[in-house]
């Protein structure tokens, strides 16, 4: 088989028919979001420039015949037959692909191939040439945590110096602080204290949503499981008492890598991968949406890399909760991990984008894709989003889990916006669900500021 | 979508070609034709005109220019790539220019001021080649007390200490410095300086030739014409010599692409340029007001660009200590094929440990490049080969063993 044989849409349907501001859309329906609109009828979409943008794009695309498909498609035509070559051509072919294709592609293929073929994909999703961030605040209420991984250099044990756990007071400072720089959500998340039953976050959550009208974002699944633990719960109560007293959403943090043996030796209590899944979908069902995170670049291999993506995608089959896919790589300082196993090899930017490239490929059921600057760097987080990331995170005004693993890399809106164009993208304040808030098109001289970097 | 033709017209988005933007604004909408045009030329090994150049800083998609340098660098190079052991010693900081862009300089009588004693060089050069260097390289400031007797003798004294390392020393700005003090011709100076040991020419000083940046980031050096005739006389005298581009400050993309022809054309002539290095600005203590960094996909795309458009250059270096780890590894899929060397801070406080120092950065350097999937090749200065690393991993370790 080679790439002539391959039966692609017609590129300019389909970049129109699954144009960006569409897809978000439909995100937004699937995760049965509040605030999501009706879809634009067709004269309102021609009457905006984004979708007259993706329109002559993809008609100038098919006018032209693009030099890099025709490097992809001699180069896959070249291959061996095997299990290499049918991934790059699922994968050209926008088709679903397995474990085994997954992994050949991790271990064998070329950087430049998963970019492109990422960025191929990407563009059934995001055809618009825009890239995503958002403003928000990662409120750490406390840093009790009886769990302690590893890889964490935030948490302190019951008493220990410098433990602390937020008063409401301070928590509305903050939130006070986020509102006032343009954020719409908080975050928040702490460690697993054992002191804080479920009155304690409903009393909190209901406090901060009569104060505000903003989107919560809170908690991880092993910080719910420790409230259903200690209240005793089911977690299916927990989550819907959550959601009645005002929680949003839930970050898909914690996840890790989800393979078992892996988790037992970074974490000794947050024990099984089956249990992150179960939580999430049980999240689902509640109606409460979630991301999913990796984190990877540590004593992980390869395969357990595309064995963590398998099962994010399978439990997305089953119930459509996640609206993103988020990745990680490990921190190095600071943490008991590194004292463990000094040796780690600390994930460099080819590896990198490899893995964001592949997560890009075989996440067909996820739209969103983001990168990390925080831990990678401005540079490469800028970088992947030419690997299949559409999205660079939040610019967190408050982040102490990643700073106390000794990583520094400070952005601000005007900086993130800059990042984000001269990436070649038009740079897009979203919300949480990925509605556009706030949009910074392109201008032509370099040395203007646009009014909204002015702030 | 006969129905759908009025709409591109309707399409406002293209500012006028030729905008007159200094800072570079990259993805200025161009016609997707030019830049597949100036990609598929290159890729049928066509020589890139000026506006090829232009529109490949453009390009909307970077995957796509990257492939295409790809593309011509594993031609050229397969899937080599060169690093050497060297060290940076800096025999003074003393300098009576006053280039806005540098954090170098001192004048004389400043604090932190320097200049180092024959015996500090000498020193420096044996530890290097005990740590296992091959290259001496030696840049400093316009020392307004030094002549052409000690810039010899510092030569000299290099090569008493370290006979088998090459010594790459001296910029054109230096050269021209010394041979104006001295009232000679550059050449006479060259012919000197070769006899004293100098084994070839660095690539510094050259910075952007164009004037209109050039008199504002540093109007007292050198000028561009000035530049490229030194390096022209080297070559002819058998010397061979690196260039650079010094970027992200001020200058916009058609000095950029300006620069490269002008060292392609010179190329052309001697054929003694080696290798083609961009350094990325450090915003760190500089007169110019610029406080940001290089984004990355402009180190990637200034590699991919220099890759295409610089067809009669082999190499293409990603400088791995002004772009940094991850792009100097991620460039070495957008056309560069080295990525310097192992070099080793030359402070005294680190005299002590810099054996330690210099086998750390071989062995980051060896596991970035495999990490890259590319074949870690040392090289001399001259881009001989000295050891191929090739990715069996048993072997490699044997030999970085014994290297150790």
């Amino acid at each position: 088989m080679n790439t002539s044989e391959i039966n692609c849409p017609p590129r300019a349907t389909h970049a129109f028919h699954d144009a960006g501001f569409l897809a978000s859309i439909e995100t937004r329906q699937r995760v049965g979001a509040p605030g999501w609109q009706e879809a634009p009828t067709l004269p309102e979409l021609l009457a905006r420039d984004d979708a007259r943008f993706a329109l002559s794009r993809a008609l100038w695309e098919t006018r032209v015949p693009r030099v890099h498909e025709d490097l992809l498609k001699a180069r896959i035509d070249a291959m061996p037959e095997g299990v290499l070559k049918t991934a790059h051509l699922k994968a050209w072919n926008l088709e679903r692909i397995d474990g085994e294709e997954g992994l050949a592609l991790l271990e064998h293929a070329e950087l430049e191939m998963l970019g492109l073929l990422a960025t191929r994909r990407k563009e059934t999703f995001h055809p618009h040439r825009k890239a995503t961030f958002l403003l928000d605040r990662n409120i750490n209420y406390t840093n009790v945590c009886r769990i302690g991984c590893d890889f964490c250099a935030f948490y302190r044990r019951d008493k220990e110096e410098g433990a602390y756990t937020l008063s409401h007071e301070a928590i509305f400072e903050k939130i006070d602080e986020t509102i006032a720089v343009g954020g719409t959500s908080v975050l928040m998340q702490g460690g697993v204290n054992p002191h804080l039953k479920i009155e304690y976050y409903e009393d909190l959550f209901r406090a901060i949503k009569e104060r505000y009208k903003l989107h919560l974002h809170a908690l991880s699944v092993i910080e719910i499981e420790g409230i259903a633990r200690v209240s005793r719960l089911t977690v299916a109560e927990t989550l819907e008492r959550l959601k009645a007293a005002g929680l949003d959403s839930i970050p898909g943090a914690g996840a890790e890598i989800l393979v078992d043996e892996i988790r037992l030796d970074q974490s000794p209590v947050k024990r099984h991968a089956h249990r992150w899944i179960d939580v999430m979908k049980e999240a689902h069902r509640a109606g409460l949406p979630t991301t999913a995170t990796m984190m990877f670049g540590a004593l992980e291999e390869k395969r357990h890399v595309i064995e963590h993506i398998l099962r994010v995608r399978d439990a997305q089959d089953e119930t459509r909760g996640f609206y993103s896919f988020i990745m990680w790589t490990f921190q190095g300082e600071n943490t008991e991990l590194l004292k463990k196993h000094p040796d780690i090899h600390l994930t460099t930017a080819v590896e990198y984008l490899k893995v964001v490239a592949v997560s890009r490929l075989m996440m067909d059921n996820i739209p969103n894709i983001q990168g990390s600057w925080v831990t990678m760097g401005p540079k490469v987080g800028q970088t992947a989003l030419h690997y299949g990331a559409n999205d660079m995170g939040s610019i967190m005004i408050e982040e102490n889990v990643v700073s106390a693993a000794g990583t520094s890399f400070v952005l601000d809106r005007a900086g993130m916006i800059d990042l984000v164009r001269r990436a070649g993208f038009t740079p897009v304040h979203r919300d949480i669900y990925y509605n556009l808030l706030a949009e910074y098109p392109e201008y032509e001289l370099g040395n203007q500021t646009h009014p909204s970097e002015r702030l | 979508m006969e129905m759908l033709e009025p709409l591109l017209a309707a399409v406002s988005h293209r500012p006028p070609e030729n905008s007159p933007a200094r800072n570079p604004e990259p993805f200025k909408r161009v016609s997707y034709q030019a830049v597949q045009g100036a990609l598929r030329k290159a890729l049928r090994g066509e020589r890139l005109t000026f506006e090829d150049g232009v529109n490949l800083y453009h390009a909307p998609d970077l995957g796509e220019l990257g492939a295409v340098a790809n593309e011509i660098n594993l031609a050229k190079n397969g899937r080599d790539v060169y690093f050497n052991v060297n060290r940076h010693i800096n025999p003074t900081n003393i300098c009576a220019l006053s280039c806005k862009f540098c954090a170098f300089s001192r004048k004389p009588g400043e604090p932190g001021a320097y200049a180092y004693t024959d015996d500090e060089i000498a020193t420096r050069a044996r530890l290097a080649v005990e740590s296992g260097a091959t290259e001496i390289h030696m840049v400093g400031g316009l020392h307004p007390r030094w002549n052409l007797k000690t810039y010899t003798n510092i030569i000299r004294v290099v090569k008493e200490a370290a006979p088998q390392a090459h010594v790459k020393a001296f910029t054109a700005v230096e050269l021209d410095w010394l041979a104006r003090r001295e009232r000679k011709t550059v050449r006479e100076v060259l012919e000197l300086l070769r006899e004293a040991g100098l084994g070839s020419l660095p690539g510094g000083g050259a910075e952007i030739f164009a004037p209109y940046v050039r008199e504002t980031i540093c109007d007292t050096k050198l000028t561009a014409e000035g530049w490229i005739d030194i390096h022209r006389t080297a070559h002819g005298l058998g010397l061979r010599s690196n260039c650079t581009m010094l970027y992200g400050h001020i200058e916009d993309v058609e000095s950029r692409v300006d620069h490269m022809l002008r060292l392609r054309a010179l190329q052309d002539e001697t054929r003694g340029f080696q290798v083609f290095i961009p350094l990325a600005f450090q915003p760190e203590n500089n007169d110019l007001g610029i406080t940001k960094h290089t984004y990355g996909v402009d180190d990637l795309k200034n590699i991919a660009v220099a890759r295409i458009l610089l067809d009669n250059f082999r190499n293409v270096k990603a400088y791995w200590i002004m772009m940094g780890n991850h792009m100097a590894q991620a460039a070495l899929h957008y056309g560069a094929n080295d990525v310097d060397g192992t070099v080793v801070e030359e402070k005294i406080a680190n005299m002590a440990g810099s054996r330690s120092g210099m086998k750390l950065a071989h062995e980051r350097l060896l596991s970035l490049i495999r990490a890259a999937d590319r074949i870690p090749v040392e090289r001399s200065t001259t881009y001989e080969v000295i050891r191929r690393f090739d990715n069996d991993d048993s072997k490699a370790t044997a030999e970085e063993r014994a290297l150790a």
